[in-house]
């Protein structure tokens, strides 16, 4: 199939950007869209024109590097799909596709469809974590986790952060983010100790940074590849709120 | 030179605590005076700087990522061993060190595998610790399964995403540290030098990813955890970054490596779909666990799978290794796989895969029992065939996956080069010539959490801390270097772009040096890499600029480096003229194709040194001694 692409090109941080059009031809649909991107890129190259940048790495749905706004939508049209596999058999002869970067004020733009999103590494940094330091620890028997717990806490897990909730939501909130770190850990008992100090600090990073707060549009659980649930967010609320009682 | 692996003697049983009494270790008001570089953040590196900076040392961590939550570690889906024997079923810390150096077809050194048997209980403790989610049974306790080459439960898992939840767990770790300020991180920089300072590693050269600038970082100690090579494949399972360069920059500055040709083909791969492949999903070994890997009996035999009644299908694992059957360890089955394939049984389009079936483990478990166990990489194949697993039988061909060779390193996980450790898949020290599924974490882990602490502060503590810094002329040298590379790859301005070098080298090493190995094979790839390295240099195509975010660079670079490396891993596999493990000389196989050791004349890690552009590599040779298992023939049967 033949498709025409309209891409975001910005050289810079500081610099203007705009969507500029591009033939995709002969895409077959058994290819991914990164795949079909590379074949773009390759047809530039040959050209002597710069190519279009976008990140990617593990190309296999896990790594959460992959980050592009595909007709409007965070990750393109499949749910519970990563960019990166999304294929092309998704598309149809002629189709036109528009590819965005992620747009939020925390994620500012490093060239193309490559944005910065080190505010989430921030968020964790300020008490995604518990506080035990390697050696020391007890055998991983002697605590017991009752198995509807640990599965909750693995449903929050998933969570691949790549931002996709946040480019979908119209206050680029990080909360199903912060949310989904803040539930894994106060489903489990390791992470009771530190429960109230973590999700004040994770919450204030976040609001720091410039991410919005929940107006409970959903969004993010229709964007997010790996149907992380609103629920974390509900948790989240109820973690803060108690936190506060507390005094934290 | 016959090489010195510093294991320690005595009962293997004491060998890892003896040498950690014996070990010098630094003031813990002295540790903060050391500075010590990470390159990589994956298992290896995450665990090593987070519990380094935990320590006291002052750590700088460097990825060519834009998160240390990235690393290809993530992708590992089954799960991780260790000797805990929870389920009561024979396990133990010697049966695992036994399983290992078995599995790694005895060409491993046994102290190191002892002690990564010895501290992977750790591990598991460690990481439930940190709130990693590991499966749990309805009583709470954790949940067990079993893996290939294996016939006890000693998986520990998290889904089918086990890699992904130990990696947050140690980037976790290190967030914590990064938040301390005792571990400063850089994202988004590639490695591309070693600074070396009269014989000793005194930092690194990277390129920042964003701006293009090359940037000198010192450091008392050098710290390599990136990761492995089989990229060099071009179509492999590991992501689109991973690539030798920073091994290979180590090497050039004469760091060994050993054992370059052992690489691991996964059986368990989703075959290829057209020329555009960019890279090959693996999926997690665990399938085997229920599905039965079967094909027709009949050659070009194009029926639905459905319509091929069960006396006309060929469960050739099952048949040929009745023990172990569709759990027989990766490279038997990997080869089984293309056997049957080259016979012209193989199913699909172009003829190369085989099939992995979960009718009858769905008859007998039910549906949504297998879903709980495989739902996730059910619908991961799904996405990209467009076929239903639970309808049909999955489609699987082997895949490059994992390299168990890697640079040099005693048992302190120091490289030749003084001050340079190796971590985790870059080093070569514990799979000997062949990985056991569920190790690969492991091995990451055990190296960054519970070897490095001890071993560096034995190193550390005999020099003086910041005698060298970037303002020396080898950092600067190594400054100009990595520039005039980059000057040099966008003068050419050829007619190849970087990725159709790297698909015709990758085509040449699976074709050549690849599952099946001859010396004619090898032979005509040392004919031909060194003039696709020449055209290299003379007809890429890189656009773009030097002082920019500039993948086509990154991609040139890598490519670049891998011509080189290639050369030197079909001359390791050219050289062993043996089979083992992952290594399969055609010359060498038993009547029914099995791999055929030459233990008098092989038994020894072969780690090469550079003698400089296209000029032969230097042999250097470690003995292996084997004084706690008794060398056997590898039978799985």
């Amino acid at each position: 199939m033949n498709l025409t692409l309209f891409v975001w090109r910005q050289s810079g941080p500081n610099e203007k950007g705009k969507l500029e059009e591009y033939e995709a031809k002969n895409v077959s649909p058994d290819m991914s869209f990164l795949e079909m991107l590379d074949e773009v890129n390759e047809a530039l190259i040959k050209e002597g024109r710069d190519t279009i940048a976008f990140d990617h790495d593990c190309r296999e749905g896990i790594c959460g590097t992959c980050c592009q706004t595909i007709n409007g939508q965070p990750h393109g049209p499949h749910d519970g799909t990563t960019v990166c596999q999304l294929h092309m058999r998704q598309f149809s002869d002629g189709d036109v596709i528009y590819i965005e970067p992620w747009r939020a004020k925390a994620f500012p733009i490093i060239k193309d469809l490559v944005v910065d999103r080190s505010a989430l590494d921030r968020i964790i940094q300020a008490g995604g974590f518990t506080s035990a330091s390697t050696g020391g620890v007890p055998d991983a028997n002697a605590v017991l986790i009752p198995k509807p717990e640990a599965d909750l806490a693995m449903d929050a897990a998933e969570c691949i952060g790549c931002g996709a909730c946040i480019a979908s939501c119209p206050n680029a909130s990080a909360m199903l983010f912060t949310g989904a770190k803040v539930s894994q850990l106060a489903h489990l008992p390791q992470g009771q100790v530190e429960a109230a100090a973590r999700v004040c600090a994770m919450t204030e990073q976040a609001l720091k940074d410039g991410f919005g707060n929940c107006t409970n549009h959903y969004e993010c659980q229709a964007a997010c590849p790996k149907g992380i649930d609103v629920k974390f967010i509900a948790k989240l609320n109820r973690e803060y709120i108690k936190a506060q009682l507390k005094g934290a | 030179m016959i090489l010195d692996g510093k294991c320690p003697t005595g009962p293997i049983q004491q060998s890892w605590d003896k040498h950690r009494q014996d070990l010098k270790l630094v003031n813990p008001a002295n540790k903060r005076k050391f500075k010590v570089l990470v390159v990589g953040t994956g298992l290896a590196g995450g665990a090593a700087a987070a519990t380094l900076g935990e320590l006291g040392y002052n750590v700088e961590a460097f990825c060519y990522q834009d998160s240390p939550r990235r690393a290809h570690s993530i992708a590992a889906q089954g799960g991780i061993n260790a000797a805990k024997n929870y389920p009561n079923d024979g396990d133990s810390i010697h049966r695992l060190f036994y399983d290992t150096i078995k599995g790694g077809d005895f060409r491993a050194r046994e102290a190191d595998v002892w002690r990564l048997a010895q501290v992977s209980n750790n591990i598991i403790d460690q990481c439930a610790a940190q709130g990693v989610p590991f499966a749990r049974e309805y009583s709470g306790y954790l949940a067990n399964r079993s893996f290939g080459g294996a016939q006890v439960s000693r998986t520990f898992y998290a889904r089918g995403q086990t890699g992904q939840q130990l990696l947050l767990g140690a980037y976790s770790a290190l967030a914590r540290q990064i938040n301390a300020g005792s571990v400063k991180m850089h994202t988004r920089r590639e490695m591309i030098d070693l600074v070396v300072v009269d014989g000793v590693a005194k930092g690194i050269t990277v390129r920042n990813l964003v701006t293009g600038e090359v940037e000198s970082h010192w450091g008392d100690a050098v710290v390599l955890c990136t990761g492995g090579y089989v990229n060099v494949f071009y179509l492999s399972t590991n992501a689109m970054g991973c690539s030798v360069t920073a091994a290979w920059a180590a090497h050039k500055k004469g760091a060994l490596m050993a054992n370059p040709c052992y690489t691991q083909i996964h059986p368990t791969c989703i075959p290829q779909s057209g020329d555009h492949q960019s890279k090959l999903t693996l999926m997690s070994e665990s399938l085997r666990n229920d599905g039965r890997i079967w094909v027709p009996k009949k050659k070009g035999d194009t029926r639905h799978p459905s319509e091929i009644p069960e006396n006309e299908r060929d469960y050739y694992l099952e048949r040929k290794y009745p023990s172990y059957g569709n759990l027989a360890p990766r490279d038997i089955a990997s080869r089984a796989a293309k056997e049957s394939c080259d016979e012209g049984r193989g199913v699909g389009a172009g003829g190369y895969g085989v099939y992995l079936d979960y009718a009858a483990a769905i008859e007998r478990l039910g549906e949504s029992t297998i879903a709980s166990r495989y739902g996730n990489l059910f619908d991961m194949y799904e996405k990209i065939t467009a076929e239903n697993a639970y309808k049909e039988p999955m489609r699987m061909y082997p895949a490059p996956h994992y390299s168990m060779g890697g640079l040099w390193v005693d048992y302190n996980c120091m490289s030749n080069v003084p001050g340079l450790f190796v971590l985790g898949e870059a080093n070569f020290s514990v799979h000997g010539a062949n990985r056991l599924g569920a190790s690969a974490l492991m091995q990451g882990l055990a190296d960054g959490y519970f070897v490095i602490p001890y071993t560096i502060a034995g190193y550390l503590a005999t020099i003086t801390p910041g005698t060298v810094k970037d303002d020396h002329p080898e950092f600067k040298k190594a400054k100009e270097d990595a520039q005039n590379r980059t000057d040099k790859l966008l003068a050419i301005n050829g007619k190849k772009t970087p990725t159709e070098f790297m698909r015709e080298l990758g085509k040449v090493m699976w074709n050549n040096v690849g599952m099946a190995r001859s010396e004619k094979s090898l032979k005509e790839a040392l004919q031909i890499i060194p003039e696709m390295r020449e055209e290299f240099w003379k007809n890429v195509k890189v656009v773009g600029s030097g002082n920019d975010f500039n993948q086509q660079l990154e991609n040139a670079g890598r490519t670049a480096d891998f011509l080189e490396f290639a050369e030197l891993m079909t001359y390791d596999a050219l050289h062993r003229d043996e089979s083992c493990g992952g290594h399969f000389r055609t010359e060498h196989q038993t009547e029914d194709g099995e791999a055929k050791r030459n233990d008098e004349d092989f038994t020894y890690v072969a780690a090469w040194g550079s003698t400089g552009a296209n000029s032969a590599p230097e042999l250097h040779k470690e003995p292996l001694k084997f004084e706690n298992v008794e060398l056997a023939v590898r039978s799985y049967k």
